[in-house]
């Protein structure tokens, strides 16, 4: 039985790491904006140099 | 085929070229070369034509205040060393373009560090480097792409905001991630047939849920038990009191359960409530973080302005201005105080002001009002009046604005009270049957009773319900301030218009032309001569000409500051402006001129007047009609001249009270006089005119075209587009209640069920876990159902 305490302690403390991640994604503003993050990550640096080539053909 | 710029879109004659674009003035050119000179050229890949016009916008002058070191420390939010951090609110964001250039500023000025936008706020936060570019040139460089930063006086009170935006997402996380253990832990409570089986194990998951419930209780329950207490400090049993009894009394007897080894308590359904209620206040309260809705004359204002001391041009935070001094006022700046014009050349839009669009000419020596924007070229002003006691700010502090308007009790307040004293009732009665029958359950039945029906039901379903209204309202462009907004609009049995801006279109004037026919070869001269102007009547008369491409050139040319224009071209003389300046020409007139108009004579015949009307929304007039049929009251509150009687009537019916020339304050007063009657009063309008009416009214909507650029102190944002739809949405608006109510019903069966388990001293922990997640999950999603059937009506049917 006592594995289960052990088991129950460990599960808790997964939870709890998960917990301290979120109330640090929150702290540091992470939530404070929900959608430029979603743009931001569709831009592309290599796009320049590629558009510059087939403007030169 | 008609060429369109390349950079912002706008129509454009072939005139302007680079390689194989087209732009439609030299400002957009000259930002596309800038741009294109830095690689970034990735802006017009992203979206087609995403820049913004930059005809006539930019003039680097303007931001000169910025040198000023005192208005510098309001606006940088932290400096240290080298480097400086600032925040501001650009409004023209509206694009991924507009993201990824204002990201990548820092290629054209390696001054700028970084640079990261949120799009939902408009705002940029910019880190650069003050010995490398300074702020002024910063603001420079953002307007010359476009993006003019609004720096107002108001400041920069956004950031509180977003504090408590955060506390409250913290709040939900630590119940969520309680609830859910303490759910866990219970289970082997709830499901061994045999307790005992557990042993040693039972006291380690009781004790481990109390520890857990603690955070709860103490962190995220702390909102409830403050709001309740203030309620009552008030002598007033708010929806929270008995919130914040259900949950002292659930953590109470589940502490003495425990402590006395009897069971294990409720714990789970405790924390429960307060995780699905908290959820349910942030749906509610998530609003929309790019608007401001309490602007008052402040967030008009200018940050600085230039004073003129000794000859010297010196720049000055405008709240260190006092009567006496003498200001510069360039070409598109706002007045600051009223004042006296010192020199020639005012011409002055006081369409915030009055809500008349047409330009008026100052003359040297006159009084000029604050709130006005100067549309000729730069001026000086002595200032008559500080900032504070002009007219125009001075209605801000007029007494009748001084009561808040949104302290009248929410409905459901007075339900919660009903539902306090029922709940009373029941917990006594029961109590007294269980001290008759069997002492030993009193408190069992009583704290039962007390945990079953407490009314997060009743919270849950409001908050959701108001929520979902809110955002299907949005989602029509009409944006309200918060949620009792939906229950001032419920009562609104009066609906008063503003005019110019809100049943007109500010942008979209239309000019008639009434006279004698013109040649083809007049109106080349015509338009050969307005062209050279840059009043806007002379810009609305060369639009008018569109179709006429040939131009003649103007061989002499005489301007009359505030009266009109004398030309002449070959051997034609051409007279264009007012019907005194043609007068005083020795122009013999031959028609009644009324309202806004400009007159032409050629070779000293009169020919015709350029009549300005105004365009009128569409479905303005079914709009009217449909309210009149709801039993709606409809006024009109113009500041204009009467000139539109007639047609105003045609257009919403002769039935519309309408008065004219009113001023801002008396359309303040006559909301006043409909509410002193009983009237529950709707102000629709827009502009610093309407700003009184609009805070004073029970329900001020304001209307805007240009997306929240300038929309004075309001309960709603209503886009001018969607005017025609406002009977849908205040239906709309009302359907919330009867969401509500038909919630509420499903709820109370819920409260009886479980009422009958606590009554007869039975309701196991079981039960009331089962029951709470249940009752919250449906009244969830069923007010998202109702909310989202009643929707479809908004849909625009095109």
């Amino acid at each position: 039985m006592s594995v289960i305490v052990l088991l129950i302690a460990v599960s808790v403390l997964v939870a709890a790491g998960f917990l301290v991640a979120f109330l640090w994604s929150v702290k540091s503003g992470q939530m404070d904006d929900d959608y430029t993050p979603s743009v931001r990550m569709l831009f592309d640096d290599e796009l320049k140099e590629v558009k510059q080539n087939t403007t030169k053909k | 085929m008609q060429e369109r710029c390349y950079h912002c879109g706008a129509d454009c004659d072939e005139t302007i070229k680079l390689d194989d674009k087209f732009f439609c003035c030299d400002g957009c050119k000259l930002v596309f070369q800038l741009l294109d000179e830095n690689g970034m050229c990735q802006y017009y890949d992203l979206t087609n034509m995403p820049g913004m016009s930059a005809k006539g916008k930019y003039a680097s002058e303007k931001f000169n205040y910025l040198d000023s070191e005192a208005i510098q420390d309001q606006l940088i939010q932290f400096k240290s060393g080298d480097q400086a951090h600032v925040v501001f609110y650009l409004p023209q964001i509206h694009c991924v373009s507009c993201v990824w250039l204002l990201e990548n500023l820092s290629k054209i000025n390696p001054g700028i560090i970084h640079s990261q936008t949120q799009f939902e706020k408009k705002e940029i936060k910019i880190i650069y480097r003050p010995s490398a570019i300074s702020l002024k040139e910063l603001v420079q460089l953002l307007a010359f792409v476009g993006y003019e930063p609004m720096i107002h006086l108001g400041g920069n009170d956004w950031m509180k905001k977003k504090k408590v935006n955060r506390k409250q997402l913290l709040k939900i996380g630590i119940a969520g991630f309680c609830f859910s253990n303490i759910m866990m832990l219970s289970f082997p409570d709830y499901l061994s047939a045999n307790i005992e089986e557990l042993g040693a194990l039972r006291p380690f998951f009781i004790y481990l849920n109390l520890l857990l419930s603690l955070p709860v209780l103490l962190y995220s329950a702390k909102d409830f038990f403050i709001s309740a207490y203030t309620g009552l400090r008030q002598k007033w049993l708010n929806i929270d009191a008995p919130i914040a009894l259900a949950i002292l009394v659930t953590f109470g007897r589940s502490l003495y359960e425990i402590l006395t080894q009897t069971g294990a308590g409720y714990l789970d359904s405790m924390s429960g409530i307060v995780f699905f209620m908290l959820i349910g206040r942030w749906f509610q309260d998530k609003s929309y973080d790019s608007f401001s809705f309490d602007r008052d004359y402040t967030s008009f204002f200018p940050l600085g302005v230039t004073a003129v001391e000794d000859g010297k041009e010196i720049n000055k935070p405008l709240s260190k201005i006092e009567k006496g001094e003498i200001l510069l006022i360039r070409s598109d700046e706002m007045i600051p105080a009223d004042s006296i014009v010192l020199t020639e050349g005012a011409l002055v839009d006081y369409s915030f002001v009055t809500g008349e669009n047409a330009p008026i000419e100052v003359p040297k020596g006159a009084n000029i009002f604050a709130g006005g924007i100067q549309k000729g070229r730069a001026i000086q002003l002595e200032v008559v009046k500080s900032v504070g006691q002009s007219y125009i700010t001075e209605l801000w502090n007029s007494p009748i604005l001084k009561t808040d308007k949104n302290t009248e009790k929410s409905f459901v307040h007075p339900w919660s009270q009903y539902f306090t004293i029922v709940l009373f009732g029941i917990a006594i009665s029961s109590g007294i049957y269980w001290w008759a029958v069997d002492p030993h359950k009193i408190l069992p039945a009583v704290t039962s009773v007390l945990i079953v029906a407490c009314p997060c039901s009743l919270l849950l379903t409001v908050t959701f319900t108001y929520g979902n209204v809110l955002r299907h309202l949005g989602k029509s462009k009409m944006y309200c301030k918060n949620a009792s907004v939906l229950e001032a609009i419920e009562k609104i049995d009066t609906i008063v218009f503003d005019k110019t801006g809100t049943l007109t279109n500010h942008e979209n004037t239309h000019l008639e032309y009434i006279g004698a026919e013109l040649s083809q070869e007049e109106c080349i001269a015509i338009k050969s001569v307005t062209r050279e102007s840059l009043h806007p009547l002379s810009q609305l008369i060369t639009q008018y000409f569109n179709s006429v491409t040939a131009i003649s050139a103007v061989d002499k040319i005489q301007n009359f500051v505030g009266k009109g224009t004398q030309a002449q071209i070959g051997s034609t003389k051409i007279l264009i402006g007012s019907t005194s300046f043609l007068k005083m020409m020795e122009v013999e007139l031959n028609s009644e001129i009324v309202g806004s108009s400009v007159c032409v004579a050629i070779n000293g015949i009169f020919k015709g007047v350029f009549k300005v009307n105004h365009v009128y929304r569409q479905g303005v007039s079914q709009m009217a009609q449909q309210l009149k049929l709801k039993g709606y009251k409809l006024y009109l509150l113009s500041g204009d001249h009467a000139t539109e009687k007639i047609n105003l009537h045609k257009l919403l019916g002769s039935d519309v009270t309408m008065l004219f020339e009113q001023i801002p304050d008396d359309k303040l007063k006559y909301i006043q006089e409909l509410q002193n009657q009983g009237h529950k009063v709707m102000m629709v309008g827009d502009g610093l005119n309407d700003a009184g009416a609009l805070q004073k009214s029970d329900v001020g909507i304001a209307v805007t075209d240009q997306t929240h650029l300038f929309t004075p102190a309001s309960d709603a944002i209503l886009e001018g587009s969607m005017i025609q739809q406002l009977h849908h949405l205040i239906d709309y608006a009302k359907k919330g209640k009867l969401v509500i109510v038909l919630i509420f019903i499903l709820s109370l069966i819920y409260n009886v069920v479980g009422m009958y388990f606590a009554t007869r001293a039975q309701l196991s922990p079981m039960v009331a876990a089962i029951l709470m997640p249940v009752s919250s999950i449906s009244i969830v999603s069923l007010s998202a159902l109702l909310t989202f059937m009643f929707s479809v009506a908004l849909k625009p049917k095109s």
